[in-house]
């Protein structure tokens, strides 16, 4: 299945990747059964670069950024797959090593920011902390350097306010202390894991703008994880759509809105309203999303695509397709596009 | 400044600092709010001495050739002849026929039958009882919070169904058996430590710490079973509880190791509904240490207070009640403060 060919997603003279994730799989051992949750997922980062991750809930976008940072706890387990970062496997890094490189090189923004800060430790304390156990600083230089990073994020009176406590704060300023403690040692990749959902709108857009400024200058690259199309649409280079534990389309932005191949893709982007158009009902997917403790064979998709009755394809409910370029950067898992033997 | 300056909605909250002040007026309000609670501790213990049966002077009298007259003399001297609301008033406010000044101007009346001051007879045992209960409570503190702790973090494996069934046997032991079966076995039989008593009493008057930690041993271990047993429950549940939080995950990957995300991050917060448990166990201790005390030989408060309700010697009774009830009251605004000060989100006042 991994082929070599596949890293074909990397468009001509593209810059250095930093992460590269290929066939990960973590299954959570639930009672009821095993969890599917995300289950072969290949995708790649460039350096620099800001890669949305979208799909709506529970399609393992969020387990997929938590497998990247090994943070996945029982019962769930990534079971399959490598992850290599700036050249090394971090599924078999040792655990200490991989506390080094968490909140260092490669950190992440969860999101719900209030609970993410602990209650009892002052915001300053938290983003030194970050400081003191990576750059290996002294209480007070911590302190002095965790300030400046707090104004860096955008707290006028960063000085006083470091003193504060979570429960002091609102859900975007305790979205901007994430930042700083996430952004504190430059890291090469942040992972945002619905870093706007929780808040306000008028909130959302300077939280967007501070991420997308802070990453340009220090050269870090974002995957932003999200439902949200519009949030794609306005931040990210390149994007994967997410269905039921896989990646059933991956391509530069402007082109998947502009063109969608994946009978999904398309289905999320009708269901967008447009604006000035006027519709009685929106369109919507029919059906629900699979259980993924019993996944149907085949295509995951199968049970609710319409284009597939429509072309009286057989396959879709018996074999699962690959994700195949169909052009230059652009990949989908969709037997309408790839060759097959109709069985 | 990236990210343009905050709008007016995001500004800052005024509120965040704790005033020294804030906590000194705390402290008085709450010391002033422990007078009726005295005041109410009075009234139900000086009525219960007094309708519990039993009469001081027939035990003191207790001789044949004692007259009925001579019995009524001592009576009299007594103020023992009074209606019980009248013995109230001057026991709380002083008489000079019964040579008291009152309880108000820190008079608690003589023992009965040493004569003595009540109060003495009290701050001369209070040291062994703080000595006793403190070293119970530090043992069920640092104990049951390892345990806690620990079978949280390794929730559903064997050491977490061994402690349960630990803790199910250390609360239902009763205090004096366990007692006494330790002081069979280290004692009687394996002559490891000594039976009962604070010290070993030498002609010279010296003691010896190792000496004093031998005899200290098994009574704080026999009180504090109970409280390893309901404090590490407590904490387990706690810790638990806050292994599901955001921030911890969030501080694993700030790159915390998962020890020191457990410890520190963890077990403040689990802390905190944990202080307000402290009160009662002060308290509980105090009443455990009544039984201890007797069945070890400790000369502490709690063996006097038994001795002076044997021997209906009703003033060092409401001494040692009234001092029992304000270390009470002491434990229970100790844990409230501590409170404020672990839980940044509560604030004294």
């Amino acid at each position: 299945m991994d082929t070599p060919a596949r890293l074909s997603d990397e468009g001509e003279g593209a810059p250095r990747t930093i992460l590269d994730v290929r066939g990960l799989k973590t299954y959570f051992y639930t009672d009821d059964g095993v969890v599917k949750a995300v289950d072969g997922v290949d995708f790649s980062v460039r350096e620099g670069e800001v890669f949305g991750l979208v799909g709506e809930s529970g399609c393992g976008k969020s387990v997929t950024a938590l497998s990247i940072l090994r943070l996945v706890d029982s019962p769930g387990e990534t079971v399959d797959g490598t992850v290599t970062f700036d050249g090394e496997s971090l599924l078999e890094l040792p655990e200490d090593d991989m506390n080094k490189l968490r909140g260092s090189r490669m950190s992440i923004i969860f999101q719900q920011p209030i609970s993410s800060l602990n209650p009892v430790f002052s915001v300053g304390d938290q983003v030194a902390e970050v400081l003191q156990l990576h750059e290996g600083l002294g209480k007070d230089e911590a302190w002095i350097k965790a300030v400046d990073l707090l104004d860096q994020v955008g707290f006028p009176d960063a000085e006083s306010r470091a003193n504060a406590f979570p429960h002091e704060m609102s859900g975007g300023q305790a979205q901007r202390v994430m930042i700083a403690i996430a952004l504190a040692l430059k890291p090469s990749l942040l992972i945002a894991d619905e870093p706007t959902t929780a808040l306000d709108v008028t909130i959302q857009a300077q939280i967007l703008d501070l991420l997308r400024d802070l990453s340009r200058r220090w050269k870090t690259a974002v995957i932003l994880i999200t439902h949200d199309l519009g949030v794609i649409a306005e931040m990210v280079d390149r994007v994967a759509v997410m269905y039921a534990g896989r990646i059933v389309e991956l391509s530069n932005v402007r082109e998947l809105f502009k063109t969608p191949k994946h009978p999904y893709t398309v289905g999320l982007m009708e269901s967008i309203p447009v604006l000035g158009q006027v519709k009685d009902r929106l369109n919507v997917i029919p059906g629900s999303v699979p259980n993924l403790i019993n996944l149907p064979p085949g295509c995951r998709f199968a049970p609710r695509c319409r284009p597939r009755v429509e072309n009286g394809l057989e396959i879709c409910i018996q074999v699962e397709p690959d994700l195949e370029p169909l052009a230059a950067g652009h990949l989908a898992s969709c037997w309408l596009y790839q060759d097959h033997d109709e069985v | 400044m990236v990210g343009g300056v905050l709008p007016p909605t995001e500004t800052s909250n005024p509120t965040w600092t704790v005033e020294f002040a804030d906590v000194r007026t705390y402290v008085a309000r709450r010391l002033l709010q422990a007078i009726p609670t005295l005041l109410g501790v009075t009234i139900f213990s000086f009525a219960l001495t007094r309708l519990a049966p039993g009469d001081p002077v027939q035990l003191m009298t207790f001789d044949p050739k004692m007259t009925v007259k001579s019995r009524e003399i001592l009576r009299h001297q007594l103020c023992l002849d009074r209606t019980t609301v009248e013995q109230y008033f001057i026991w709380l406010l002083g008489s000079q026929e019964c040579n008291t000044r009152g309880l108000i101007r820190g008079d608690f009346g003589d023992s009965l039958y040493d004569k003595r001051p009540a109060l003495d007879m009290i701050l001369e045992r209070v040291p062994a009882t703080l000595e006793l209960t403190g070293t119970a409570l530090l043992i069920g503190i640092l104990i049951g919070l390892g345990i806690g702790i620990y079978s949280a973090a390794k929730h559903g494996t064997l050491f977490d169904s061994l402690s349960r069934i630990f803790a199910v046997i250390g609360q239902a032991i009763p205090t004096f058996w366990l007692g006494l079966i330790m002081i069979l076995v280290f004692a009687v039989i394996l002559r490891w430590l000594p039976v009962g008593g604070r010290y070993t009493l030498s002609i010279e008057g010296t003691k010896n710490f190792f000496d004093h930690l031998k005899h200290l041993m098994m009574p704080a271990f026999v009180l504090a079973l109970f409280w390893i047993a309901i404090l590490s429950r407590y904490m387990r549940t706690e810790m638990l509880e806050v292994i599901r939080q955001d921030y911890m995950r969030a501080a694993r990957a700030k790159g915390v190791p998962k020890r020191k995300v457990y410890f520190r991050h963890g077990a403040r917060n689990a802390l905190i509904p944990f202080i307000t448990i402290l009160g009662p166990a002060i308290a509980g201790l105090l009443s455990g240490a009544v039984i201890v005390e007797r069945i070890f030989s400790w000369p502490g408060m709690g063996r006097l207070a038994i001795d002076a309700v044997f021997q209906r010697d009703f003033p060092l009774v409401m001494a040692t009640v009234m001092i029992g009830a304000v270390l009470v009251i002491g434990g229970n605004l100790l844990s409230d403060i501590l409170y404020g000060a672990v839980d940044p989100r509560i604030r004294l006042n």
